[in-house]
């Protein structure tokens, strides 16, 4: 079994995914997990696929992709199971006017207390830009301390910011 | 709250890409919002009348207002401004909701009028609040809300679906107890956030929750 992680970014247009999955299916390649969004023009797809087919043949069967104004690309990645939680399971928000550098000082920032992002969206609309952060945090991280320098740094950037625990609702 | 991507000098009607946000909610439709010119329909929770106000400009973020907790006021004082809010929402397709701090005024009032909207269950019609709080909240749920303040976002947002809460009519000061649910509910808990200088952005349910209204095609 070979596992794949798949990027293919490229001007929007209706069917990008439809091309991508079908190559795929046509290979035998699950599509496992993926995140496929619009990041301004660009639709860009993140995927993770398994299957049988030796990974030229992946490649060659999504060249015509790339021939089609798609940025693609292929790599075998080794078989992972699903990362074990860690910790705490928090919220990190922040929006304000958008500057360089605010995506660097705040995984930075998470980072060195040893926290792992599970999830990232950031926007830029108008002058306003929005970053949405899920991450575990080790249980060993002083909460209240980290929420003061999230405030710190909030002040520091001249944006809004604050971190909380997720929410979950289990029904 | 309001639905629609709108510029600050004059909301026009952009056609929301998602349904169902609580100030945005829903694309103004003809059975959504109908015209509110009676003197009935400008008649609030409290039964004073906010008419002739001007149209204000909407502040968008980010404006450090929006994100400034409001000074509380003295509510015999807020009749003008109240009035001034209601004109802006009702010239604002789509719109719900307006908190003074998103004309630019850091004061803590704001209006609601949910009527016509296909998610309100209960409706008290016009509401106008001073120095509202909530005093209980219950029955969590997950709803999208659009802002006026925030045009080209809207964002999945967890709020109390059975609310009370207490504040001050404009213009007289009485003080007012109004329990709800669902989109009423929803539309509150959005205004009393922007009093406490919280937009809809700090309470976004996940990395996931954040939707674009504007296509970049």
């Amino acid at each position: 079994m070979h596992e794949y992680a798949v990027t293919v970014i490229g001007k929007d247009r209706p069917g990008i995914i439809a091309d991508v999955s079908s190559v795929l299916a046509g290979l035998g390649l699950n599509l496992t997990d993926s995140t496929m969004t619009r990041l301004r023009g660009h639709f860009a797809m993140t995927l993770v696929c398994a299957g049988q087919v030796p990974s030229p043949e992946v490649e060659s069967a999504l060249a015509p992709l790339s021939a089609g104004g798609l940025v693609v690309s292929v790599s075998e990645v080794a078989t992972e199971g699903p990362a074990a939680p860690t910790g705490g399971h928090y919220v990190l928000r922040l929006h304000g006017a958008d500057r360089l550098g605010i995506v660097a000082a705040v995984t930075r920032l998470l980072a060195d207390v040893g926290g792992n992002i599970t999830d990232l969206t950031t926007r830029l609309a108008d002058g306003l830009y929005l970053l949405v952060a899920e991450v575990d945090l080790p249980t060993t991280v002083d909460i209240d301390e980290l929420t003061a320098r999230v405030r710190r740094l909030a002040t520091d950037l001249g944006v809004e910011a604050s971190l909380s625990p997720a929410e979950t609702d289990v029904l | 709250m309001n639905p629609t991507s709108q510029p600050p000098d004059g909301p026009t009607d952009r056609s929301p890409d998602a349904p169902a946000r609580p100030d945005d909610a829903a694309p103004p439709r003809d059975d959504a919002r109908p015209p509110r010119d009676d003197e009935a329909s400008e008649t609030a929770v409290g039964g004073l009348s906010y008419r002739g106000g001007r149209v204000r400009p909407v502040v968008r973020a980010p404006a450090a207002v929006l994100s400034t907790p409001a000074e509380p006021v003295d509510p015999k004082e807020m009749a003008d401004l109240a009035a001034d809010l209601v004109a802006t929402m009702r010239v604002s397709p789509g719109c719900v909701g307006l908190a003074a701090v998103q004309i630019g005024v850091p004061a803590h009032v704001f209006v609601v009028d949910v009527t016509g909207h296909p998610k309100t269950r209960t409706c008290h019609g016009l509401i106008v609040l001073c120095n509202a709080v909530v005093v209980a909240a219950s029955q969590w749920k997950v709803g999208r809300e659009g802002c006026m303040s925030v045009p080209d976002l809207t964002g999945d947002v967890r709020r109390a679906g059975r609310l009370t809460v207490a504040g001050e009519v404009a213009g007289t000061g009485e003080r007012v107890e109004i329990t709800t649910d669902a989109f009423e509910a929803r539309a509150l808990q959005h205004e009393i956030d922007h009093c406490g200088g919280l937009l809809f952005l700090d309470r976004v349910a996940g990395a996931h929750a954040i939707h674009q209204r504007k296509v970049y095609l």
